[in-house]
């Protein structure tokens, strides 16, 4: 009783705080939180947006893995996207950052720009259909014809072989995003007088520096950096819509968020759509929970 | 071996160990050339990669329709135009919704987004970020969790809270949500967290209110945040197109009309050069003259155990 009472006390006391809070968290669990659980309640409904949602149980899930041939296809491709473009991405966003730190500052500032602008870019992607354009005037095609290696040209985006591995390098083409500036503003801010004590505990060159005292005191950054490119790379679907098409050619490069838009916007099979929508929310959080415990041993 | 002197020389002179000058050479000195040589090797051609399709957007904004379509297929333009651009300027006079409109609504769009959100999101942020009270850490996780899935999941059910609100295909449908992005608030609460707690005790003594420390000691000192929300939230809204929530012509952005421009396809390819051109030059434009502000914010972006 007497807890309940202090903390009731101390809920009184921050009146203010809360009050400077409240208009922020009311649209944050209406426009955020709300409609999850709204998702993770309609996954069990059949719901078509005219009649009333009718329950219908665990019948949402078992159609997408038991029925849905494409659904089983856009997970498969979807995971693959983030195995790769996720680590891989989270790598080059470190190594870019390490490398142009050492730079002059004017330098450092344009290469920031070089790496980081394909990501704020808009609808610049789209040149990479230009590249791999199907016919002679894509700058690939063209290339090849003219080596003599093809005789004709290959329509990439409608070739199956080709579409998840030239979707997977504009992908990361495009991932330098937030997480690449917090590797570099967290870079300049590692106190400079540990690589000296760590030149007298005997760090004798730049991969042990690197290991041993840069990525240690990175821990906040790498966590934060993780979290952007992991998210990112699960909601990869934009680049396929607009270059591959909707659905892609024998749905070599669909992923889940294609797939859920197409359900969702084109069928309005909501409640189907929205058990979609939880398996991804649940396949981001439970990996970006999983990294977050991973990347915490750094250093340890 | 050069490890080993210095760190020789560092041992016997712990003096001169605080000078700054010295640390940097110690750190140079600790690098081998052929690894330099092996790293920037990799940058190069990696900067070389990233920066290609930018460098073909702009030299196809200028190049003639004969240009766009030759084969050998061409890189550089040889002579540059502007006539995409007027070409571009006939299509939008033509189109149903006058472009001035299009333009208007981007404004509206983005402009009271950003706005919104960076009040809301510092002002929430400021007390998660300088006071102690209960359930602040739930409070904080909550909007952490929420930067582990993008908003493509709450997509649809968005879609279903948005129209039950009766504000589906009206300007809020767009920029209430805006408001409440989880990471710019994520970003200015890690930033709020190193303004020192003499400055705002002061404030408090003098008997200002919460919401007066906020306003006139707290956001001055958070001006680099500022711009760093302002340009995260300015790409996103300058980037959507409003899809199934601003169903009716007269209320779509400008990306909106500039993807239709260019889904037009072969006809359109010189106006779909120049449209391309003008949505990146907007967002590109705005990240260098803020880009040392954004650092400074991103240095306190991490997070914490």
């Amino acid at each position: 009783m007497d807890f309940k009472d202090t903390k009731w006390m101390m809920i009184k006391k921050s009146r203010q705080s809360y009050m400077l809070m409240l208009p922020y968290y009311i649209l944050f669990f209406t426009f955020t939180i709300l409609p999850v659980l709204t998702a993770i309640v309609f996954s069990f409904t059949n719901f078509n947006m005219l009649q009333a949602p009718s329950f219908v149980g665990w019948t949402n899930y078992t159609r997408l893995f038991l029925e849905n041939e494409i659904f089983v296809i856009a997970l498969q491709n979807t995971l693959i996207f983030a195995v790769v473009t996720g680590p891989l991405s989270f790598f080059l966003c470190f190594v870019f950052a390490w490398i142009i730190n050492d730079m002059p500052p004017k330098i450092r500032a344009f290469m920031t720009l070089v790496f980081y602008a394909p990501s704020i870019s808009g609808n610049v992607f789209f040149m990479w259909q230009v590249f791999f354009s199907g016919d002679r005037m894509g700058h690939v095609n063209g290339f090849l014809i003219n080596l003599g290696l093809i005789d004709s040209p290959i329509n990439f985006f409608r070739d199956a072989r080709f579409i998840m591995p030239i979707l997977i390098i504009v992908q990361l083409w495009m991932s330098l995003g937030v997480g690449f500036l917090a590797f570099i503003a967290g870079l300049q801010t590692v106190d400079k007088a540990l690589f000296e004590a760590g030149a007298v505990d005997g760090i004798r060159n730049r991969w042990q520096e690197l290991w041993f005292i840069t990525l240690p005191s990175m821990k906040p950054q790498l966590l934060f950096a993780a979290v952007m490119q992991i998210t990112t790379s699960f909601a990869i679907a934009d680049i396929v819509t607009i270059l591959a098409g909707l659905p892609t050619v024998n749905y070599a490069g669909d992923t889940i968020v294609t797939h859920l838009q197409d359900i969702g916007w084109i069928r309005f099979e909501m409640g189907y759509a929205s058990a979609v929508a939880t398996i991804l929310f649940l396949l981001m959080v439970g990996t970006n929970k999983g990294v977050q415990r991973i990347l915490r041993k750094v250093g340890t | 071996m050069a490890a080993i002197t210095t760190g020789r020389r560092a041992a016997h002179q712990p003096v001169k160990k605080k000078e700054p000058k010295l640390a940097k050479r110690t750190k140079r000195l600790s690098r081998s050339t052929s690894g330099t040589v092996a790293l920037f090797a990799f940058l190069f051609v990696f900067g070389i990669f990233t920066s290609l399709p930018i460098i073909l957007t702009v030299n196809r904004a200028f190049m003639p329709l004969d240009e766009l379509f030759l084969f050998p297929p061409r890189f550089f333009v040889r002579n540059p135009t502007t006539s995409n651009f007027s070409d571009l300027f006939i299509i939008m006079q033509e189109s149903w919704v006058p472009f001035s409109r299009y333009f208007l609504n981007s404004i509206i769009i983005t402009g009271f987004g950003t706005l919104g959100h960076l009040i809301f999101a510092s002002m929430a942020a400021y007390p998660l970020a300088k006071n102690t009270f209960p359930f602040k850490d739930a409070l904080f996780a909550i909007v952490v969790l929420a930067l582990m899935f993008s908003p493509v999941v709450t997509g649809i059910p968005n879609f279903l809270i948005i129209s039950a609100l009766g504000i589906n295909n009206t300007y809020l449908a767009v920029i209430l949500p805006a408001f409440a992005a989880p990471i710019g608030m994520y970003l200015m609460k890690q930033f709020m967290e190193q303004i020192p707690d003499s400055l705002i005790e002061s404030a408090r003594l003098d008997g200002g209110s919460e919401f007066f420390i906020w306003r006139k000691i707290v956001m001055p000192n958070v001006k680099p945040a500022w711009l760093t929300l302002i340009i995260l939230q300015f790409q996103a809204l300058w980037a959507t197109t409003g899809g199934v929530f601003l169903r009716s012509e007269e209320l779509k952005p400008l990306s909106f009309a500039m993807n239709q421009v260019a889904l037009g396809g072969v006809a359109r390819a010189g106006a779909n050069a120049a449209v391309i051109f003008i949505m990146m030059a907007v967002p590109v434009t705005f990240f260098v003259f803020s880009q040392s502000r954004i650092i400074e914010t991103m240095a306190t972006s991490g997070m914490k155990d």
